[in-house]
């Protein structure tokens, strides 16, 4: 047997005897998605046992160092993982952004005491992180933002509103982009880790189309930052910051249409039958659509892998994946008809499929919009003039 | 199996590339045998060259001398002649008719093979009956006649069947036409008597032939693979023309879209480069993104075809599907954005966009595999 088929045998072994079986089942809505931190209240004892067991082996970031608190496997034992998981529909034992954004950022960029300490934390799920990106006046021109941190020597002290930050009001430190030095556009912005209990940090939920409220806004009213929280170097956070969208970017586009297996028309076809032929017809060309990115999705990732496909790809990826998912959402509300319109009753899971349909008119505007990937597209891959 | 090219196939696909660049080249094929009346509409000698390369056996067996090599292989050599618009019987002869042989008997691929390896022959296949693709309907008819059948019956868009030496025909040995069963393949020599042919010359410059099988007497030993028993490779012929089909239009989407951008970095309107409009980038950005995921399909489709993957049928018609939607756009926005010149006959953009049409019904259409897909998914 090969290594990595021993390895197989390990982790099935291993999730057969430690994911409870409460973690088998289908996330369902919010309340059953893990994301850590300091006021978390764990829905059941099985969602904090399989965080604890799975953080105590590193497997809720299998592919970091064992030294930052994850499991230290390769490429090819993470995919196992992943299968094995897969296999046996285990929900992730943690999802955060510490995870997904910031570790990434600081695996980088951060200094080995920085390595240690936040990603030791975001793998035990002991920290939950908030992105403080986009500004009431900066929104796809983020790198206009206005939020300032004046030097006191060994400490910053940061004035100024984020917006659209997510889930502040439940995070308990941010990641902040934080500009200092006024007269340097693009060199004049850092990276900043801050507490969310800092005096002079304050949030309040936005309400959304959808009826739900996972975004903030964030004020800081003369914050104090150590100087030690920067990540990378002074005035140099917009290269951090870029090499987290192209992170932000993947994730999103991974949730667009290509993830969800299976067919969307046999899934709406067994909810009820479809009688409108060309409702059928816009299902069928939906799942060629869905397929192909399906396929391009797989392709994207194997390329990354070996450092192959060109480095702006993500936007390429971002674009079409939540294109695709705001027309599946369509969809799906088309074939649900006025059964999908329902808002709060038990029959629609309290308006699941209306407030996920609003949810995704946000896909193609969060993290960059459609029509920034487009420039992006045209200007870094095309190499078109003046773009 | 990642989804990109091996180092092998990498080294075949420069081959390739360099090759259909230089010889294939739209000025010394495509234009040269339209303009001269070609009446096979592609040149001997480049598929002679193309039989040196090895390119005519990549989906024939070693046993049977060729490369035993599989679609991805000959995906690669479809992209660079869609890429160029190589005319030649490639598609036809080496995927979709080799294919067809590979089922057959020892003394049918001995009596086939070698022309094929050594670009002396060239095959067509016959299936469709009417305007659009439906080979779930075969009414021709083959009936046991003396020692072996004959066949009665039209076949429609046959591609090369006047230039071929042997035309692959699907009819029916058994049940109503619209059975799954009872379809039966023959290998028909070009002198058959009772065969008959009109060509056509299509939009694209390729020469197709209404076939009229008219009391055609076969030997038992023209059946390709069991009596009754073609469906199974009736349907491997169809995914490997399909898969192939998908490619070439991934290599026309390509060709068009080079060259519309290269467009786009050069004409001057109103004192700018046209490519510095935000109209026109969202639009070639857009269209880049759907040309990335058709080829992402194809690969995916091309590696499950030779894996033997169960999943490789609605893969192959997802591919089929999105690259002929990824390439019509291609063409359409290609020849938009040229402006006036690209409705010109000079200018070779509107040839990728004739290409794209032809292409397009080769095999089923988009329309035709969404359907499929839908089918396939269980709705």
């Amino acid at each position: 047997m090969s290594d990595l088929e021993n390895f197989r045998q390990e982790i099935r072994a291993w999730l057969e005897e430690n994911c409870p079986a409460e973690m088998r089942q289908p996330v369902r809505d919010e309340d059953d998605v893990c994301w850590g931190g300091r006021h978390f209240e764990f829905k059941s004892e099985a969602q904090k046992a399989w965080l604890e067991r799975c953080a105590a082996r590193g497997y809720t970031v299998p592919d970091w160092p064992k030294a930052y608190g994850g499991a230290g496997m390769s490429a090819a034992e993470a995919k196992v993982w992943r299968d094995e998981m897969a296999r046996i529909n285990a929900r992730p034992p943690l999802s955060s952004f510490g995870i997904w954004m910031l570790g990434p950022a600081l695996l980088k960029f951060g200094t080995e005491e920085q390595k240690v300490h936040y990603l030791g934390q975001i793998a035990r799920g002991e920290i939950r992180w908030c992105q403080g990106y986009s500004e009431p006046g900066s929104g796809s021109d983020l790198v206009s933002l206005q939020t300032y941190g004046e030097d006191k020597g060994d400490h910053w002290v940061v004035n100024g509103s984020k917006i659209w930050t997510s889930y502040a009001n439940k995070a308990d430190w941010i990641f902040c982009l934080v500009r200092t030095d006024k007269a340097n556009k693009y060199q004049g912005i850092s990276f900043l880790l801050f507490d969310m209990e800092s005096p002079g940090v304050s949030t309040k939920p936005i309400l959304l189309i959808s009826g739900n409220s996972p975004f903030c806004e964030t004020f800081f009213d003369n914050v104090i930052v150590p100087k030690d929280q920067i990540v990378g170097e002074l005035n140099r956070g917009w290269d951090v910051a870029k090499y987290l969208l192209g992170h932000e970017r993947e994730m999103i586009s991974s949730t667009g249409g290509g993830d969800r297996a299976g067919s969307l028309g046999a899934a709406v076809s067994r909810a009820a039958a479809l009688e409108d032929p060309v409702l059928r017809a816009e299902l069928a060309l939906f799942d060629v659509d869905a397929l192909a990115f399906t396929a391009m999705s797989e392709k994207f990732m194997d390329e990354v892998k070996v450092g192959r496909g060109h480095p702006a790809q993500p936007n390429m990826m971002k674009y079409a994946g939540t294109e695709l998912n705001k027309r599946r959402l369509e969809l799906v509300m088309a074939a649900g008809g006025s059964a999908a319109l329902e808002w709060d009753s038990e029959a629609s899971g309290g308006g699941s499929n209306a407030r996920n349909w609003l949810r995704t008119k946000a896909n193609s505007i969060e993290g960059g919009t459609s029509e920034v990937m487009l420039n992006v597209i045209s200007k870094r891959i095309l190499d078109l003039p003046g773009a | 199996m990642p989804l990109y090219h091996t180092e092998d196939q990498t080294m075949l696909a420069d081959t390739a590339r360099q090759f259909m660049a230089d010889e294939g080249a739209i000025s010394k094929q495509l234009r040269h045998w339209r303009d001269s009346g070609c009446k096979d509409g592609f040149g001997h000698d480049l598929w002679k060259s193309l039989a040196e390369l090895g390119f005519t056996g990549i989906l024939v067996g070693e046993e049977d001398g060729g490369l035993g090599m599989g679609h991805v292989e000959a995906g690669i050599v479809l992209e660079e002649i869609g890429r160029n618009l190589t005319p030649s019987p490639f598609l036809t002869s080496a995927v979709a008719a080799a294919t067809a042989l590979g089922a057959g008997s020892k003394d049918l691929k001995g009596r086939y093979l070698p022309g094929l390896l050594s670009g002396d022959s060239v095959f067509a296949v016959a299936i469709d009956e009417g305007r659009k693709h439906r080979p779930e309907r075969i009414a021709t008819r083959a009936e046991r006649s003396g020692n072996g059948f004959r066949l009665n019956g039209s076949k429609t868009f046959v591609i090369h069947g006047g230039s071929a030496d042997m035309l692959v025909v699907a009819a029916r040995t058994a049940g109503g036409d619209e059975d799954a069963d009872g379809v039966t393949l023959f290998a028909v020599p070009k002198d058959a008597s009772g065969l008959s042919q009109d060509a056509v010359k299509l939009v694209d410059s390729s020469i197709a032939t209404h076939v009229r099988l008219d009391n055609v007497q076969l030997d038992a030993d023209a059946v390709i693979g069991e009596v009754d028993g073609g469906r199974v490779i009736l349907d491997r012929v169809l995914n490997a023309g399909r898969v192939g089909a998908a490619a070439e239009s991934v290599g026309v989407a390509g060709g068009a879209f080079d060259m519309t951008t290269t467009y786009l970095k050069q004409r001057k309107q109103f004192g700018k480069l046209i490519g510095e409009f935000q109209a026109l980038q969202h639009r070639a950005a857009h269209l880049y993104s759907e040309i990335e995921i058709a080829r992402a399909a194809t690969i995916k489709a091309q590696q499950l075809l030779d894996a033997g993957s169960e999943k490789a049928e609605l893969m192959v018609s997802v591919a089929k599907a999105k690259a002929g939607q990824a390439a019509g756009l291609a063409v359409r926005e290609g020849v938009q954005m040229h402006g006036g010149i690209g409705m010109t006959d000079e200018y070779d953009i509107g040839l990728y966009m004739k290409r794209d049409r032809a292409l397009a019904e080769f095999m089923g259409d988009h329309y035709y595999h969404a359907q499929r897909v839908a089918q396939l998914s269980g709705y």
